[in-house]
Parts: structure tokens; C-alpha cells; sequence
């Protein structure tokens, strides 16, 4: 079985050994949330806050590779998934923030995408 | 007649104990051992970490660098505990902790998360309106302050590093960490020396 990164850049290695695929995205590197919401699905365990999806934030670091708790909530194989720390801008998700302020959160590669637009400096 | 609440509970436990022994997957030694280790966590740990980190600039980097292996060097057994991470207050930057999906916490450094930390009301709000949490809880961040949110989504733990006050100089390291609260390293207070100990 391979490991279901969903990603084509995994695709390439047929090493047995669980040499984990490169992080897709680096330090600096705008991204965006899925905006998808699998709870309107059925049920699920979701590590990724409603309040993020669809927002474009900056990858700080990569965190490590951890279980994917989406299936390891329900007992099914879960390989591990690349995490990174993630850098948000309070104002445009809050009305309450504040210029300057910020929201750190651990999201999973799945969860991401690359927002299209130019590099920033971390 | 009403029932007692949830009475299946104690009795799905000593079951899945039960069953987890028989097994061969635990003991009763490991039980006591874990629950022992679980007792002993408390924000008396985190705070010497801080207080250490405050002298000691090598220390300090293992810290930041990596938290567990930091806690592991004061013998804090972090076996089968989440990855510690650090956040390091500037004097432009404060962070503030919060699970908004749950209510995961630093155990291993902390202890019980208190009971506020797993309410929903901190929990919606510490991420919308963090000045106005702080501000309520009495904390008055310096002007020119960012304050920067960590939602502990996934396998992460997360405390705060916070900045040494002026007034402590020359501070032994037991006295440090006796103004480093729990509330301290959750990022909801600053360390404060007592005016009565000021100098």
C-alpha cells in the first residue's frame, strides 16, 4: 500500500521504507484552506477550524509528520500526513481583530493549496 | 425514579481495563505509574523551565528548539506525551494559547488544564477577541504589543515563553519561577513582581 499523500509528487518513490514525501509547501509560501466542509458529508473528525476555510494564510514551519486524524478517529489506516504551522492575519477573519494581530494554527497538507499569488518573506 | 448519571461508564472502563490486561497490553503497575506521572504534572514544571530559560541561554535555545527534549533534561518523562512546543514572547509580540476544537493542553508541563481553559466561552473568544479576553482578565499588554493567537488544532503542545520582568535582576531561579503562573504560560497573564518584593 502506498502512502495516500494525494499529491503527485509522491507518486515517484517506490521505496518499501516510509521515506516520507518532501513537504509540498515551505517557510514563507502563501497558501489557502480548503474551503470544504465534510461535515455537511456525514460524520467525520475534523482537526481543521471552521473559521479557516477558504482563508489564505503564510506557512511558518513544518511541524512533522503525524497520523491523519481523520481516520485515526475512526480506527481506519491512518499514514502519516505532513503539518505545518500556519500564520494568520486577525483583521479579514475577525471583525474584533486587531492590525497586527495574528492566528497560528497547526493545519494538515490536505488542508492546503497553493493561493496562486507571490511569495511572501515569513 | 431518576438514574445515576452515566452509569455505564465506570463499568466500560474497569471492562476495557479489563480487557487490556488480559491481553498482555498493561499492567497494574503501569497504570499506578501513569497515573502517579499524571499527578505529579503541574504549572510548577513549565515555570521552572521559563525560570531556566531566564538564566540560562543555552537552555533557552533547547527550549525553543525543542521542548520535550527540554522537559526530558529536567526529568520530565515525556514518554507517549505530544511534541512540546515553545512560543517565545518579544517585547513586540505576546502569545496567547487556546484549544478552540477541544481542549488540548501541555499536560505533561502543566497539569490539568483548568476549567475556563476547557470552557466554551474562552474557547470562541480567546481566537475572535483576544484583546478584550486579556483586558478582562486584568492583563495590559505594553503599547505596541502584537498579540498572536496559537489555536492547538492537532498534535502540538503549546506554552508560552514569556518575557523576564524588570525588578527581578539578580532573581535566584526558585524565586523566577515562583511568578510564573499557570495562567502565565497559557499566555492569559504576565509575570508580575510583587511590589512588596520590588526593590
Amino acid at each position: 500500500m502506498t502512502p495516500a499523500e494525494g499529491t503527485s509528487a509522491a507518486a515517484s518513490d517506490p521505496a518499501p521504507q516510509p521515506a516520507p514525501a518532501a513537504p509540498r509547501f515551505g517557510p514563507g509560501e502563501r497558501v489557502r484552506v480548503r474551503d470544504d466542509w465534510p461535515e455537511r458529508r456525514g460524520p467525520c473528525h475534523i482537526r481543521t477550524p471552521h473559521y479557516l476555510r477558504g482563508r489564505v494564510g503564510t506557512v511558518q514551519r513544518l511541524l512533522g509528520r503525524f497520523a491523519n486524524p481523520e481516520e485515526l478517529a475512526f480506527g481506519h489506516p491512518a499514514p502519516a500526513r505532513a503539518l505545518y504551522h500556519v500564520l494568520f492575519e486577525q483583521p479579514p477573519i475577525w471583525h474584533e481583530g486587531h492590525p497586527g494581530d495574528e492566528v497560528l494554527v497547526e493545519l494538515f497538507e490536505h488542508w492546503l493549496e497553493p493561493d496562486g499569488t507571490a511569495k511572501r518573506s515569513a | 425514579m431518576s438514574t445515576p448519571a452515566r452509569p455505564d461508564s465506570p463499568a466500560r472502563l474497569e471492562a476495557l481495563i479489563g480487557a487490556l490486561k488480559a491481553r498482555g497490553l498493561l499492567t497494574e503497575q503501569e497504570l499506578a505509574e501513569r497515573q502517579a506521572q499524571t499527578d505529579r504534572a503541574s504549572p510548577e514544571i513549565g515555570a521552572r523551565m521559563v525560570a531556566r530559560a531566564w538564566l540560562d541561554p543555552a537552555w533557552r535555545r533547547l527550549l525553543l528548539a525543542d521542548g520535550g527534549a527540554a522537559a526530558e533534561a529536567m526529568g520530565v518523562s515525556m514518554a507517549g506525551a505530544p511534541p512540546l512546543g515553545v512560543l517565545e514572547d518579544t517585547p513586540r509580540r505576546h502569545h496567547l494559547v487556546v484549544c478552540t476544537l477541544c481542549s488540548c493542553y501541555p499536560r505533561a508541563v502543566l497539569g490539568y488544564p483548568p476549567h475556563w481553559y476547557k470552557s466554551f466561552a474562552y474557547r470562541a473568544r480567546a481566537v475572535r477577541d483576544p484583546r478584550g479576553v486579556l483586558e478582562e482578565w486584568g492583563t495590559a499588554l505594553p503599547a505596541g504589543t502584537d498579540v498572536r493567537v496559537v489555536d492547538s488544532t492537532a498534535d502540538y503542545r503549546w506554552m508560552v515563553l514569556p518575557l523576564r520582568p524588570a525588578g527581578t535582576e539578580g532573581w535566584s531561579e526558585d524565586r523566577l519561577a515562583g511568578i510564573v503562573t499557570r495562567d502565565v504560560l497559557v499566555g492569559v497573564a504576565l509575570p508580575r513582581v510583587p511590589s512588596t518584593e520590588a526593590a
